[in-house]
């Protein structure tokens, strides 16, 4: 549908001015840049295409679009750091040169970080065609709606396309076309059937889906190629490949393993699971003072700073929790997440959970500022603020248990919320 | 650094290959203790290439593999063209170490795999401008026109900083690389064809953690659209653990990546290597004492896990050795040592005499000898030239036999004798280790070990044993192959009978190997042994574990000790009325409560600087404030400020808070 209304669009009278501004929405993989890629290509509409992302400065999109149309001679006459009206002018005096003899496109791709620009590119963009006085259509690429667009000033309205999500049985087409040239095309469809079976529920994004299909197409075909099945017995090789689909699901789908990796463990047949993914490496290993440091900082996180006589003083006598509560202390500390704290803080609670007497060394300040620089700590204030800096400890609980354990430290001990 | 550098101040040219290196040794050295120097130097850095070759080496390959699949054009590699192939390298978290790994590998990777090699740092690249910026320069080696510098002045070669530019440059590139080579035989050709016409462009994030994970994905999804045309690679540099990639990166950029694991050896294995390759052997004459090991493998331990820093202590208490003991002319080879002894001159023969080592050794010698020994330079010399040998001898032995005592010790549960060598090194560094109570209770433990275990550690002892050079290691050696053929003999018998003969027979073993104890005697009882053995800890600990607080302390209480003006000493040790302002405001303010009023600080101030002075304390002016006192006490208030010790107050304008207590 909004692909007949672009190519009616496109395709009515090349000569007559077009809509200023075309925008186009729809989730990732839905085709928007395929489709504008292949229409423009197969018209041979002169056009320039733009990836915002790509472009981290208004003067590399101006440089791109007078390049295009133009040549590059043209993109050569911008200043340093050129103005939006600068880009107009030379836009006009190239045009008065070189009219448009049919309409020229701009297509930009992830339109949405178009927001994060100047204010004016924008408004700007969408009526390019009455500011350069050319016949000009502005293509936006974006996945999301343009309600969110919409500047508070206001601004032209461009027209709307909404490319929507493909059914699955548009899925099952698409994903059949790039059949394996040794194997039947029907055997890559029956494959795809299988596939997505097992992946609809979880992921419709095409491009997932055809890595996917590609990474699994060896092992789909291993019973034909040991002459075990014939092509058309596709419920033995669907027994084949289901529970692998399903291992997959919780490896690759998710970036655990690699692709590569992937492969290889399917070569291997390696049925111990032997490859462990990513984030099964969470074990980091730290100097003995650091260890202590970090578990200084997570107390300091999370325990209010009340609370550190109860717990660092040896004769704090009983105070009990109840007498310390304020109302909002009545949620979780761990709820609200970390609190930035002092360096003395830190240190002071530091030189009471260390078991022996440490000296206050520079590699103990230089620790500190090691531990940020992992991101285990996050520095508050400015880096150039030398005096009092603050810091957050930015780390789960799970993993200081796992550090305090090593130490023999029991940090549960020590928190205010289990206390 | 200053250590590093120092070397290189010392030779002009800095060994890089392996044949030059044996070349420098023979020419550059002309003073014995160059030679020293030189020699672990070239050690430590054939080390450090070592050290890292196993994970470097695979990652080449895993470069090189990428470069070739992507030429591949069947099916699967087809359909996953699209993803940056991507190394996630875990170095730990010793973040010094890492600059000279990642000097190695892109040495490496320029060498034999892609000339187009560029490393990022995270505190370079806040933005994706800066990225792209410093990938472009580093990989084309061009200005990079960035837009936003005051420098305007055009210049022409600069480009702009996008990646597009790069792929032009690329394919530029390319084109005319792919027509030499034409000489090369049609095999070879094909292969170099394949690898040398289009070479994968590497980029090296240094420290990933340190990225800015926003920039990181634009520029990771920019890379993405070039992918069909600039075969790009990353390799990630992760100090902490792998899932930090996930933490950063969302699904939709961690998909445009293939990424492969490698994790580096952990500090403590690079630490245990380098120990072993340096500090336990003989060939090697310099020597740590137990407490500098202490002091180096504590703040190992404890505070920065770096290898390098290790290393670099050991270069520091190496000219140390050099530097403060004037008999460390003796700690070289043999042959030099003993020619070095002809050469000692009569002041050198006297700090012999005054050796704690030597005076003890002087005492249980005869009478006549002892007068020989105090007198006679000539045969003091000769006495040195055996003590020498006698050292040299020790140490031949200490360390096969520490090696064994090691390996039996290394299976007993809870390793009464510690886990890794270094820790029995340092227990036999201390005192006589067979005193020890856990040595004891190590040793009853082993006469408890089942037979097969004791017969495979048995067997690497005498493997260790085997490489040993001694005479008496050769001799031990013997003895236990003979013990263990014997006990293959008994295998057979041992079947049928029971337990306890074997048991006698373990007994009968332990009691063949004490007499390796006698081994491993600490050093400190060798006689001469302050030749090769440094033990000043506290000149290195006060080197590489500075203390800031304690030097400002030292510094304001008692400024003679770094401004070495004899005129600032007291006799009672406290700062003396000349000393610098500073000083005497400190001083004063240690008297003082939390809260200290200014203008008694300021009186107190001005009465002590007329005293040093010289004024006459009856005079009507002693003890006024004048400008010029008034301007320097401003001043010594706001340096004490700036270092923390006092800070103004909300509560009383005219008073500041005292930030330190004790001290007085």
């Amino acid at each position: 549908m909004p692909i007949n209304t672009l190519v009616q669009n496109v395709r009515a009278t090349p000569q007559h001015y077009s809509y200023p501004s075309i925008f186009i929405y729809g989730h990732r993989a839905s085709g928007k840049s395929h489709v504008l890629h292949i229409l423009m290509k197969e018209l041979e509409l002169p056009h320039a295409a733009v990836s915002c992302v790509e472009c981290v400065s208004a003067a590399l999109l101006y440089e791109r679009v007078l390049t295009s149309f133009f040549g590059r001679s043209a993109a050569s006459f911008l200043p340093r750091s050129p103005s939006l009206s600068e880009f107009v002018r030379l836009y006009r005096h190239q045009r008065s040169q070189s009219p448009a003899e049919q309409t020229r496109y701009i297509v930009m791709e992830k339109a949405e970080l178009l927001r994060d620009a100047d204010a004016n590119l924008l408004p700007a963009l969408l009526r390019l065609q009455e500011l350069v006085d050319d016949n000009i259509t502005v293509i936006l690429l974006s996945e999301i709606v343009w309600e969110k667009f919409r500047p508070n000033t206001g601004c032209f309205e461009p027209l709307l396309l909404h490319f929507p999500d493909y059914s699955k049985g548009e899925l099952q087409q698409i994903l059949s076309t790039d059949s394996h040239p040794s194997y039947s095309a029907e055997l890559y469809s029956s494959y795809i059937n299988i596939l997505l079976g097992v992946f609809y529920s979880v992921c419709r994004d095409l491009r997932e889906l055809r890595h996917l299909a590609a990474l699994n197409f060896n092992k789909f075909c291993e019973p034909l190629t040991e002459g075990k099945v014939k092509e058309t017995e596709t419920h033995k090789l669907w027994r084949n490949i289901e529970p692998h689909l399903k291992k997959a699901m919780q490896t690759v789908y998710i970036r655990e393993v690699s692709s590569l990796q992937w492969e290889q463990m399917q070569q291997t047949e390696d049925e111990g699971g032997a490859l462990r993914g990513l984030s099964a490496h969470t074990h980091v290993e730290l100097p003995y003072y650091s260890k202590f440091l970090l578990i200084a900082a997570y107390l300091a996180s999370y325990n209010p700073a009340r609370t550190d006589k109860r717990f660092f003083v040896k004769h704090h006598g009983k105070i009990r929790k109840t007498n310390f509560l304020k109302k909002n202390e009545k949620t979780s500390n761990h709820l609200l997440g970390p609190k930035p704290f002092a360096l003395d803080r830190l240190l002071a609670i530091f030189y009471s959970v260390v078991d022996s007497r440490v000296a206050p060394t520079a590699s103990i300040f230089s620790q500190i500022s090691s531990l940020v620089t992992l991101q285990l700590l996050t520095q508050i204030s400015h880096t150039d603020q030398l005096d009092a800096p603050k810091y957050k400890c930015s780390i789960s609980l799970d993993f200081i248990s796992a550090v305090s354990r090593t130490v023999n430290f029991d940090i549960v001990k020590y928190l205010y919320d289990f206390l | 650094t200053c250590v590093h550098s120092f070397f290189q101040g010392c030779f002009v040219f800095k060994p890089s290959s392996k044949k030059r290196k044996t070349r420098s040794l023979g020419e550059t050295c002309v003073n014995p203790k160059s030679k020293n120097i030189t020699w672990i130097y070239v050690l430590l850095e054939v080390l450090q290439e070592e050290l890292n070759k196993k994970i470097l080496d695979s990652l080449l390959d895993f470069a090189k593999k990428c470069s070739t699949t992507r030429q591949h054009c069947d099916w699967a590699s087809k359909m996953r063209a699209n993803e940056i192939p991507t190394a996630a390298l875990v170095l730990g978290v010793n973040v010094p170490d890492h600059d000279m790994t990642f000097q190695s590998l892109f040495d490496l990777l320029k060498h034999s795999v892609t000339p187009h090699v560029v490393s990022v740092q995270a505190k370079e690249c806040g933005v994706l401008k800066h990225l792209l910026k410093r990938v472009l320069e580093g990989l084309m080696d061009v200005a990079v026109d960035d837009d936003d510098e005051e420098e305007m002045e055009q210049n022409p070669r600069s480009v702009h900083c996008s990646l597009s530019t790069l792929s032009d440059w690329y394919t530029a590139k390319t084109k005319v690389t792919a027509t030499p080579g034409k000489k090369r035989n049609v095999q070879d050709e094909d292969e170099h064809h394949h690898h040398h016409q289009t070479p994968p462009v590497v980029i090296i994030f240094k420290d990933l953690e340190g990225f800015n994970p926003r920039v990181l994905q634009d520029f990771i999804s920019i890379c993405s659209r070039y992918i069909d045309r600039l075969p790009l690679m990353f390799i990630f540099g992760i100090a902490t653990s792998p899932s930090t990639v996930q933490h950063m990166l969302p699904h939709s950029v961690s998909s445009l990546l293939c990424i492969e694991l490698f994790q580096s050896l952990s500090c403590t294995q690079h630490l245990a290597t380098v120990i072993d390759k340096l500090i336990l052997t003989a060939q090697f004459p310099f020597k740590l004492n137990g407490k500098v090991m202490q002091v180096l493998i504590s703040i190992f331990l404890y505070h920065d896990f770096s290898v390098r820093n290790f290393i670099k202590g050991l270069q520091l208490a190496l000219l140390e050795h050099f530097h403060s003991q004037p008999l460390s002319i003796l700690c070289c080879k043999k042959k030099e040592a003993l020619l070095n002894v002809t050469l000692l001159s009569g002041r050198d023969l006297e700090t012999v005499r005054q050796l704690p080592s030597f005076i003890r050794f002087v005492e249980k010698q005869e009478a006549g000898e002892q007068v020989k020994l105090m007198t006679d330079d000539d045969h003091l010399k000769e006495a040195c030239q055996k003590l020498i040998k006698d050292l040299r001898k020790y140490h031949k032995s200490y360390y096969p036999v520490l090696r064994c005592l090691h390996t039996l010790t290394s299976l007993l549960p809870r390793y009464p004798l510690g886990k890794q060598i270094r820790e029995l090194h340092l227990i036999c560094l201390e005192k006589n280790v067979w005193e020890n109570e856990d040595y004891q209770s190590a040793m009853k433990l082993l006469k408890m070990l089942a037979k097969d275990e004791l017969i495979t550690s048995l067997r690497k002892c005498s493997e260790i044993l085997s490489s040993a050079k001694s005479k008496k290691m050769k001799k031990a050696f013997t003895e236990l192959d003979e013990l263990l053929a014997k006990f293959k003999h008994l295998d057979g018998k041992l079947e049928k009978i029971n337990d306890i003969p074997s048991l006698t027979l373990c007994y009968k073993k332990i009691e063949r190997l004490s007499p390796c104890r006698c081994h491993l005697p600490p050093p400190e009882s060798q006689t001469l042994y302050e030749v090769c053995y440094y033990s000043s800890s506290a000149t290195v600990r006060r080197h590489l574990n500075a203390t800031p607080r304690t030097s400002i302390q030292t510094a304001l209480s008692s400024p003679c000790f770094y401004l070495q003006n004899e005129s600032l000493k007291n006799e009672d040790g406290t700062v003396s009325n000349s000393a610098p302002d500073i000083c005497i405001a400190y001083k004063l303010h240690l008297e003082c409560g939390r809260l200290i009023n200014l203008y008694d600080w300021l009186e107190a101030y001005a009465t002590v600087v007329s005293a040093a002075e010289g004024q006459d304390p009856d005079c009507d002016t002693f003890g006024k404030v004048d400008d010029v006192k008034h301007a320097r006490f401003i001043r010594s208030v706001s340096e004490l400020e700036f270092l923390g010790f006092i800070k103004s107050t909300r509560q009383k304008t005219d008073h500041v808070a005292r930030l330190t207590w004790g001290g007085c």
